[in-house]
């Protein structure tokens, strides 16, 4: 093959790009492999520090339960009780795609999946000054405690009348969506999975 | 191939001050004004930063005489994100409340025009040594840059030095402006006339001497 019909096929053109992304694509695959373990740790700790803001202080958690949800996913489920032992809540954790990357979140839910008592976005990518609001308990988190779950939540522009409306975050309406499109697809995800395993554990 | 353009030694030195990436390129202005409001986000976006402009010279300088012209430019963005995502890996795990501060700004790294401008300028044209150089004393020059806007805003704006108080709340009342967003355009337009201002100085020596 001459020099010239090389550097015009495709591949003469193309192989250090594909070379390069093969090895770092190995390459990150490793660190992933390598650290994932220890993100995931910090993220529980993290779960941990925020049940009690969620549900509140005396809040402990006296399980991780592993919950087969509607959809086959198994996942943890954490069961929330005061010091006295009785439960008081369910701490799910959910993630779904957001505006511009996951973000992942825990919403706490009373024992019977009728009311959501808080909400917290753990980990989220959103724009600068606009989406990444919807970690502000102020501006958007607060509005989740005490609304129902017995409904799904839906996002509006203006001020929420319903019990079941959140309002958006000014100028990230789609980032507003996606935490509510989670925390409607967790709850009924796991709601009669949870209900069922709790009344199997009260029975036998 | 011989190295034409300036030697290592050279290409450390203008990173710091004659060509400093921040004050005299005004390069990397996403993180100048959003992680300057303490010194330790600033110090770990510096350090992240520094890694992923040392790594990718190291690697764009290695593969420079393979480069294809119409190609560089996705081969340095796909090296660049490669070390953005390690450094945001590394961070997550070894550092999670730094990665929590920083959020989305440590993956924006990729975006940071001083990387792909010295893979454009320097590395993807001089030897391995000039590169690491380069590398190193653009980092060096960003984090002089990053630091001294948030030295600032932090002891105006928290009375506090890397979280540490410096002064009580009696003694000092704080500038809450400092530390939001406002705070880093006021400290950052006063901080580039400064230098200009010096600059302009030291040039009228220059030309009255000579």
């Amino acid at each position: 093959m001459t020099e010239e019909a090389k550097s015009g096929s495709y591949l003469g053109q193309a192989w250090l790009v594909i070379i390069l992304a093969i090895l770092y694509g190995a390459a990150l695959a490793a660190v992933q492999i390598g650290w994932s373990d220890r993100i995931e740790t910090n993220k529980r700790n993290k779960i941990y520090d925020r049940i009690p803001n969620l549900v509140g202080s005396e809040a402990i958690v006296v399980e991780e339960r592993l919950v087969t949800g509607k959809d086959g996913r198994e996942k943890t489920v954490y069961r929330v009780a005061d010091t006295e032992g009785s439960l008081i809540a369910w701490v799910l954790r959910a993630e779904g795609q957001g505006f511009a990357d996951n973000i992942e979140l825990l919403v706490s839910v009373d024992p019977l999946f009728t009311t959501i008592k808080g909400m917290s976005v753990i980990s989220q990518k959103e724009t600068p000054g606009l989406g990444d609001h919807i970690t502000s308990p102020e501006r958007f988190t607060g509005q989740f405690a005490g609304i129902t779950a017995l409904k799904p939540l839906t996002v509006v522009k203006e001020t929420a009348s319903a019990p079941h409306e959140i309002q958006a975050v000014t100028g990230a309406t789609i980032s507003s969506e996606s935490v509510t499109t989670i925390i409607n697809r967790a709850i009924d995800n796991f709601k009669q999975p949870v209900l069922q395993s709790e009344r199997e554990r009260e029975t036998t | 191939m011989a190295d034409s353009g300036p030697t290592a030694g050279e290409r450390f030195i203008n990173g710091i001050l004659p060509e400093n990436p921040v004050y005299r390129q005004l390069l990397g202005m996403c993180p100048v004004l959003a992680v300057t409001n303490g010194l330790m986000p600033a110090m770990t976006m510096a350090g992240a930063t520094t890694f992923v402009l040392v790594c990718a010279n190291v690697i764009t300088s290695l593969i420079r005489n393979l480069l294809k012209p119409h190609l560089r430019i996705l081969v340095f963005t796909l090296t660049i994100a490669t070390f953005v995502t390690v450094a945001d890996r590394f961070l997550a795990a070894f550092m999670p409340e730094m990665s929590d501060a920083l959020g989305p700004y440590v993956p924006l790294i990729i975006v940071n025009c001083i990387i792909i401008s010295r893979c454009e300028i320097c590395s993807s044209k001089q030897g391995l040594g000039t590169s690491i150089a380069d590398g190193f004393g653009m980092g060096l020059g960003f984090t002089v840059a990053l630091l001294s806007i948030a030295v600032v805003r932090e002891v105006l704006g928290s009375g506090s030095v890397f979280g540490y108080e410096l002064m009580s709340e009696g003694m000092w009342p704080r500038w809450g402006v400092m530390v939001l967003p406002p705070g880093a355009f006021l400290t950052f337009g006063l901080l580039l006339g400064a230098a200009e201002w010096f600059g302009m100085k030291r040039r009228e020596r220059a030309l009255g001497e000579a």
